[in-house]
């Protein structure tokens, strides 16, 4: 039995922030490649930074990595090979729990730095601050329900993996399970909800550089040799034979 | 054999007078944006001394440029691949701008704002980073004319190499200029550091340049570069670096620092190098074959199989008689005068110094005895172990033989010079004594001492035989291009973001707001950004003057947007 608002909260709103998620990037990408960057304040401040950000970017991708295993992988998958129930368990709170709190320590340390160093602060934006407010709540959220629902036990037994993880996965395979997240626990309600609003900020945030992560640089040639383009200015040269149409110049 | 061309430079230290001229139309040029105060593409240091950013040179703190590994591979010396990209998050080994220095501003405001008041106001320095009181402690050239020497002039990482008993007394030092700009070096280990690939180096020049729109802002390459001539722009979180003036270049012209240079020391022309043969130079074990190993590299623009091999190569035949007529060719290879800084930092660097002969001139001339005479030189050169370890230390990876010849050479040339100038005829030995004839010597006296300007800069233009792709032209709409007329200024993501405007369009704009508003930039839109270029006096800009107090009511009115119109 599912309600309009549980269908409007579980299945409209993760379509509407993917697509902000996506159309975003492809948007910010062709519209703003100079502004794609870490922005980073490493030259204001680098003694919190030097524990700090490696805390965090290290917890965080293991906390990725994490959600992978948790949200795109089966629970028949690891029963079938021969994982039981328990031993997962272990697993995922002890590594989730570590890699949480390096996050958790890391975020902190960086907000504070954020906020009390003053050519740090100066250099945030608003949408910084949206960004942060949003990550921060996401986080929180999660290491809560790993400690209060995991370690704590405060809300009785639920496992995710057959209710939030079925339904995350429905979404990609089109195979809707509203009901499922109806029926999660608070905690991994709102933890889900503000991760999809954190997904549809993402394009529009410095979040962006999550996405030119230099993988690529283990196998390139060291010194990259590039020939200067024939053009002389910012403009790609026309054909010859393309039609000359006057755009009519927007107005405010 | 893969010829490729070379831009590069040589700088005569003996005529640099230290007046930073250079560092001053190239930061005019291309530094004066928020982002980059403390940014100098072009800088002269005082040496002795720790240069800038202080202490640069010394790479075991710094771990810039290249090292062998244990199996005697060239490695960057910061560490592989993997531990580069590991320590991503928090670049470790970057000077912080304590060793650059906090730019700074003066409150110039108080002076015209200030009561009546029994002392005279002061303008205070206020941080740029910060926007509050600073004191001032450190800046570019804060041991400009050994200025503090015997404190600072210590720490410099060469002094301490060259000498455990360093004298700094004033009277027993000696001192020269030292104009750095980006070495565009054949092996660029910033271009290797960077994780994005963003740095590179143009086929056609070698000059090696950021692509703002792929830098992503890890910051490796600052680590990288052992001239720390890479600069990161807190502003745009991008680097940025000397563009070896590529605009100027391109059309035939020398860079801005060469151009303004009053003491005519800069020497810019082409090199023809083999290409496949720069990693086993960069390679060689000894530090010392590092010199001759790079000279290895060059190749004789007049040999015939060379210009066969440039032409295969797709080098346009007016390029390689630049290179035939090039002054660094003839500096580097025919005179052997000139010398790479710190080759030992294994990146090939292509701006190479003619070390100065005057430190030693001046001993001989203090002394007494005739300071134009070759013995008396050479026996000075011999005897003057500090400057010439000095120069070594800076020049030839401590070896000072290479130093001594060039000095010798130098000496030569002042010695058999002044007989001609005094009306005598040459002496052929003292050519002979260097290992030159007369015309070369003579040749050699031309290009260092009257360096007409055709001859200190032979740069031909590059091949762009594509006038329609010029931007902006009569036959097109300058309106039409990606994404359209955009409206100006900043984008959402602060300083710098979104997508480029063509200059028509950014004009437009202007002068759009310009004719539809009073105020000629709007305090909303643009920050109190008063832009005077396009001031055409009609009212004033908002944001450059304190906003006045209204006679009615007394009260201030901010932002004055009606330009003071009744």
């Amino acid at each position: 039995m599912t309600s309009t608002l549980d269908v409007l909260l579980w299945v409209v709103v993760p379509y509407v922030c993917l697509a902000f998620f996506v159309l975003g990037h492809v948007w910010r990408y062709r519209y703003d490649k100079f502004g794609w960057t870490t922005r980073s304040t490493q030259l204001y401040e680098r003694r919190l930074l030097r524990w700090a950000s490696p805390l965090f970017h290290f917890g965080i991708l293991a906390v990725f990595l994490g959600h992978v295993m948790g949200l795109g992988i089966p629970e028949s998958w690891t029963e079938a090979v021969g994982m039981s129930d328990e031993a997962y368990h272990f697993v995922a709170v002890t590594i989730g729990g570590v890699a949480g709190f390096c996050t958790v320590v890391g975020l902190v340390l960086l907000i504070y730095r954020r906020r009390t160093v003053g050519p740090v602060f100066r250099a945030t934006t608003r949408m910084d601050k949206v960004m942060y407010l949003v990550l921060a709540v996401v986080i929180f959220l999660g290491m809560w329900n790993t400690v209060a629902g995991s370690v704590l036990n405060l809300g009785g037994d639920y496992d995710y993996r057959e209710g939030v993880s079925v339904w995350f996965r429905g979404i990609f395979l089109l195979q809707l399970h509203p009901e499922l997240m109806a029926d999660a626990p608070i905690g991994f309600q709102l933890h889900g909800m503000a991760a999809m609003l954190l997904f549809a900020l993402w394009p529009f945030t410095r979040l962006v550089h999550v996405f030119s992560a230099p993988v690529g640089y283990l196998w390139r040639p060291y010194v990259v040799y590039r020939a200067r383009p024939d053009r002389l200015g910012t403009r790609p040269p026309r054909r010859g034979w393309d039609r000359v149409e006057p755009q009519e110049p927007s107005r405010r | 054999m893969r010829v490729m061309a070379q831009m590069a430079m040589v700088m005569n230290l003996d005529k640099c007078i230290g007046c930073h001229t250079c560092s001053v139309t190239c930061k005019q040029a291309w530094t004066n944006r928020t982002g980059t105060e403390y940014v100098w593409f072009n800088n002269v240091e005082t040496r002795p001394g720790q240069g800038y950013p202080r202490t640069y040179e010394d790479q075991e703190k710094w771990e810039g440029g290249w090292a062998l590994n244990k199996r005697g591979r060239l490695q960057l010396k910061a560490g592989g691949r993997l531990r580069n990209l590991l320590t991503i998050f928090a670049s470790p080994k970057q000077p912080s701008i304590d060793e650059y220095y906090e730019p700074w501003t003066y409150d110039y405001e108080s002076l015209t704002n200030a009561p009546l008041q029994e002392h005279t106001p002061v303008a205070r320095p206020k941080s740029l980073l910060s926007g509050k009181d600073m004191q001032v402690g450190w800046s570019a050239n804060w041991d400009d004319d050994l200025g503090g020497a015997p404190e600072l002039a210590t720490a410099d990482p060469i002094l301490q190499r060259v000498s455990d008993k360093v004298r700094l007394e004033f009277e027993q030092t000696f001192m020269f200029y030292l104009p750095r700009i980006c070495e565009h070096c054949l092996n660029p280990s910033c271009a290797a550091s960077c994780p994005s690939g963003a740095i590179y180096k143009r086929a056609e020049d070698g000059i090696v340049l950021v692509d703002q729109d792929a830098c992503r802002g890890w910051r490796k390459c600052v680590t990288g570069c052992p001239y720390k001539k890479v600069y990161f722009n807190h502003k745009t979180g991008k680097a940025e670096k000397c563009t070896f003036c590529f605009p100027r270049i391109e059309v035939g012209l020398p860079t801005v620092c060469s151009e303004t240079c009053v003491g005519r020391l800069r020497y810019i022309g082409l090199v023809l190098y083999d290409a496949d043969k720069v990693l086993a130079a960069a390679s060689v074990t000894d530090e010392k074959d590092l010199l001759a190993a790079q000279r290895g590299v060059f190749l004789d623009p007049d040999d015939p199989h060379v210009q066969r091999e440039a032409e295969r190569a797709g080098i346009p035949h007016d390029w390689v008689q630049a290179a035939q007529r090039s002054p660094i060719w003839a500096l580097i290879s025919t005179y052997e005068v000139a010398l790479p800084l710190h080759p030992e930092y294994r990146t090939m660097p292509m701006v190479w110094y003619i070390p100065p002969l005057s430190p030693v001139v001046d001993v001989v001339q203090e002394t007494g005895v005739d300071s134009e005479d070759t013995s008396n030189l050479f026996a000075a050169i011999d005897t003057l172990r500090i400057p010439v370890e000095y120069l070594a230390e800076l020049f030839t990876a401590g070896d000072t033989a290479p130093v001594t010849a060039v000095l010798k050479r130098l000496a030569a040339m002042r010695s058999y010079m002044r007989d001609l100038n005094m009306g005598r005829s040459g002496d052929p030995a003292i050519p002979a004594s260097v290992g030159m004839d007369e015309a070369t010597m003579y040749e050699m006296y031309r290009l260092l001492a009257l360096a007409k300007y055709d001859e200190r800069y032979v740069v031909p233009a590059a091949h762009a035989e594509q006038a329609h792709g010029l931007e902006e032209l009569a036959t097109e709409c300058s309106l039409d291009y990606d994404g359209g007329p955009g409206m100006g200024g900043s984008g959402p993501f602060g300083e710098g973001s979104g997508g480029q405007d063509p200059l028509a369009v950014e004009n437009f704009h202007m002068l759009q707001q310009r004719q539809t508003t009073d105020t000629v930039a709007e305090p909303e839109s643009r920050k109190a950004r008063v832009n005077l270029l396009n001031w055409d006096g009609k009212s004033a800009p908002a944001g450059m003057f304190p906003p006045k107090a209204d006679p009615d009511d007394g009260t201030s009115q901010p932002g004055a947007s009606d330009g003071g119109r009744p």
